[in-house]
């Protein structure tokens, strides 16, 4: 089966000369059809041009797309508006017509499709149904609240019945509530009607509750790319790894570390927690083993593409040498990050997650509070340094 | 030197017809132009629906040169168009004429500022949707734009009742010529007064209409 999009060393340069902006650098991928492919990057990374290309509002400066089979790169203004029509779009900011109502918006592109006006009134019933704001069809946009645009939009995007729908930070402005329903719907529109939907996104809750696959951006390049699980769960490329951490943020920061290790002088280490080892199981089966004695000081287990994920961090104390087998043993079944000790610490491969443009607060710790409540938004089921005193030695059992 | 105002009145009326009618073709011929200019400034500019940096240019140019020169002497410079169009540089007709021309360079500059403040996105959404540019211009673009573009043309209404005031230079009626023969010319100022009158009546109506017809457009 042919792939719903293809991307072949597509590439988009904005400008000429100096100015040149390479916002799609010889991008090559493939998306599945019925797949929910999320996108995913910082500010500026490209992901916008990326996904424009797929229904032509941008073209191609070299390389190829190809939408359902159909090579787009070589198409006319009206071809490309026929291949447009079969692909939904949903936009941040919602993109609605102020001067129509709910049931305008929706039959705009059946009226552009040229549906009779019975069809249109039967189609837009249908699916503001679906959306579940049947009782706003009369309604202007002005009056709605971000939630209910977003499922006008939608509503809008699926009015043509199209195989693809483009997803461009749809949920990005609305608070999280709101997001996980636009979220729940686009799940019920990938799963009852077997559309191929790509999104993207800056955040990785959104990638996190959705997307089967995700490929990451930087610079206009997809640096990874692969089952939303694996990229995150081991990311291979440094802009991945900052992302995760940044996003997760599961692993501490520099600032945290800095705090850890005043606090915790001893070794500690990063034990990635993944479906493979378990919920950290294994650790403390290793401790156990190796009679050493460990502190969990930082951490988040949650869930990507439904299965666990996270990982944490965790002071060991005992016996130089048992601490090197533990870790080696634990390095059979897991990724482990070595941080050293307070007197010899080493650098963690998530370092630089200070530098990068993270789109949120830096500065916020990770983790949960003493009550168990996460202060941040990603909502990681998991422990931190901020609960020291009920967190720590719960599990010295091995001594 | 008071004159008899039962005299007087059909006179007034007469000349409330003819401003009303001088405006309206005027309003009608020049703020359709204007719309198809003001669109055209807006769509050809760089990065728009029908970016063309020629047509821009010429409009563009065209919009600053007129849009500045003072009705009293455009009638006079564009007099030998206006006799080649119409065959006659004086009365009613060749006045209108004369607005239509202007009323559609001030309009432009008035729709494509309006414009301007649509949202980009609901126009990159009807792409989006496969409408053609056409399409997008008539049915997303302006609709989007009524309400500014109402106020707008309100404005250019009263603009236009301005200019049609002189149309008594070059042998045109109107309140107008009414004013300057039966109250300047005859220093009769109780005409002067109810031509004043009659014309803030108007304007008034026009903007209250006007204001009404945005509101109902904004759906807000
Ligand atoms: N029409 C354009 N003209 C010139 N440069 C552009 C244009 N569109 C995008 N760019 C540039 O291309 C690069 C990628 O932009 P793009 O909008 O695709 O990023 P993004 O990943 O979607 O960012 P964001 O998360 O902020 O939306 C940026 O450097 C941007 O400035
Ligand atoms: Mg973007």
């Amino acid at each position: 089966m042919t792939a719903a999009i293809s991307f072949r060393a597509a590439t988009k340069v904005f400008g000429t000369g100096r100015d040149a902006v390479r916002a799609v650098d010889s991008v090559t991928l493939d998306i599945a059809r019925g797949e929910i492919f999320g996108v995913i990057g910082y500010s500026g990374a490209g992901k916008s041009t990326l996904v424009r290309l797929v229904n032509a509002l941008e073209t191609v400066t070299s390389g190829e797309v190809i939408v359902g089979g159909q090579n787009i790169t070589e198409l006319r203004e009206p071809e490309l508006r026929k291949v447009r029509a079969g692909i939904g779009m949903i936009f941040q900011q919602f993109n609605l017509m102020s001067s129509r109502t709910v049931a305008g918006n929706v039959a705009y592109p059946l009226k552009v499709a040229g549906w009779s006006k019975q069809d249109r009134k039967r189609r837009v019933a249908e699916l503001l149904d679906f959306v579940g704001i049947a009782d706003k069809a009369r309604t202007y946009p002005g009056k709605l609240s971000g939630g209910q645009k977003q499922r006008v939009g939608i509503a809008r995007a699926l009015a043509t019945s199209p195989s693809i729908l483009l997803a461009d930070e749809a949920t990005s402005a609305l608070d999280p509530d709101t997001t996980q329903d636009v979220l729940t719907l686009l799940q019920r529109v990938n799963r009852e009607l077997g559309i191929t939907i790509v999104v993207i996104t800056h955040e990785m809750d959104v990638v996190r509750s959705i997307a089967h696959r995700v490929a990451v951006m930087e610079q206009g390049a997809v640096i990874e790319h692969g089952a939303a699980y694996d990229v995150f769960a081991s990311p291979r490329q440094r802009a991945t790894q900052r992302f995760v951490a940044t996003t997760l943020r599961d692993r501490p920061s520099p600032e945290v570390l800095e705090r850890l290790r005043h606090r915790h002088p001893g070794r500690m280490i990063t034990v990635s927690v993944r479906e493979d080892v378990g919920t950290g199981v294994d650790v403390f089966a290793g401790l156990r083993t190796h009679g050493v004695d460990g502190a969990i000081v930082f951490g988040g287990i949650t869930e990507i593409d439904e299965r666990p994920f996270g990982s944490l961090t965790v002071e060991l104390g005992g016996d130089d040498a048992a601490i090197e087998a533990l870790i080696a043993d634990l390095r059979q079944t897991t990724d482990v990050h070595d941080l050293g000790t307070a007197a010899d610490p080493r650098d963690v491969p998530w370092s630089a997650a200070a530098e990068a443009p993270a789109p949120e607060d830096e500065t916020t710790p990770a983790g949960v509070g003493p009550d168990g409540v996460r202060s941040g938004g990603v909502g990681l089921g998991g422990v931190s340094s901020g609960g020291d005193a009920g967190v720590t030695r719960p599990f010295g059992g091995a001594r | 030197m008071n004159r008899d105002w039962s005299e007087l009145t059909p006179i007034l009326v007469e000349s409330i017809r003819e401003t009303l009618y001088m405006v309206s073709i005027t309003i009608g011929v020049g703020g359709f132009l204007g719309l198809v200019f003001g669109v055209l400034l807006y769509a050809t500019r760089k990065g728009n629906l029908l970016e063309n940096a020629f047509v821009f240019a010429i409009l563009n140019v065209a919009v600053n040169i007129v849009r500045p020169i003072p009705f009293i002497i455009f009638i006079t410079a564009v007099g030998p168009l206006t006799l080649a169009t119409i065959g006659t540089t004086i009365g009613n007709d060749a006045v209108i004429f004369a607005m239509s021309i202007m009323a559609a360079f001030v309009t432009a500059r008035i729709v494509e500022q309006n414009l301007v403040a649509t949202d980009p996105g609901v126009i990159e959404a009807a792409r989006a949707m496969g409408a053609s540019r056409l399409r997008i211009i008539v049915t997303v673009l302006i609709p989007e734009a009524l309400a500014p573009l109402i106020l707008g043309y309100t404005f250019l209404l009263i603009g236009i009742i301005d200019m049609s005031a002189l149309a008594g230079y070059v042998g045109g009626g109107g309140l107008g010529n009414f004013a300057i023969v039966y109250g300047y010319q005859r220093f009769n100022w109780e005409v002067t007064f109810v031509t004043v009158i009659v014309i803030i009546g108007i304007v008034q109506l026009a903007q209250v209409l006007g204001n009404w017809l945005a509101r109902k457009a904004l759906h807000r």
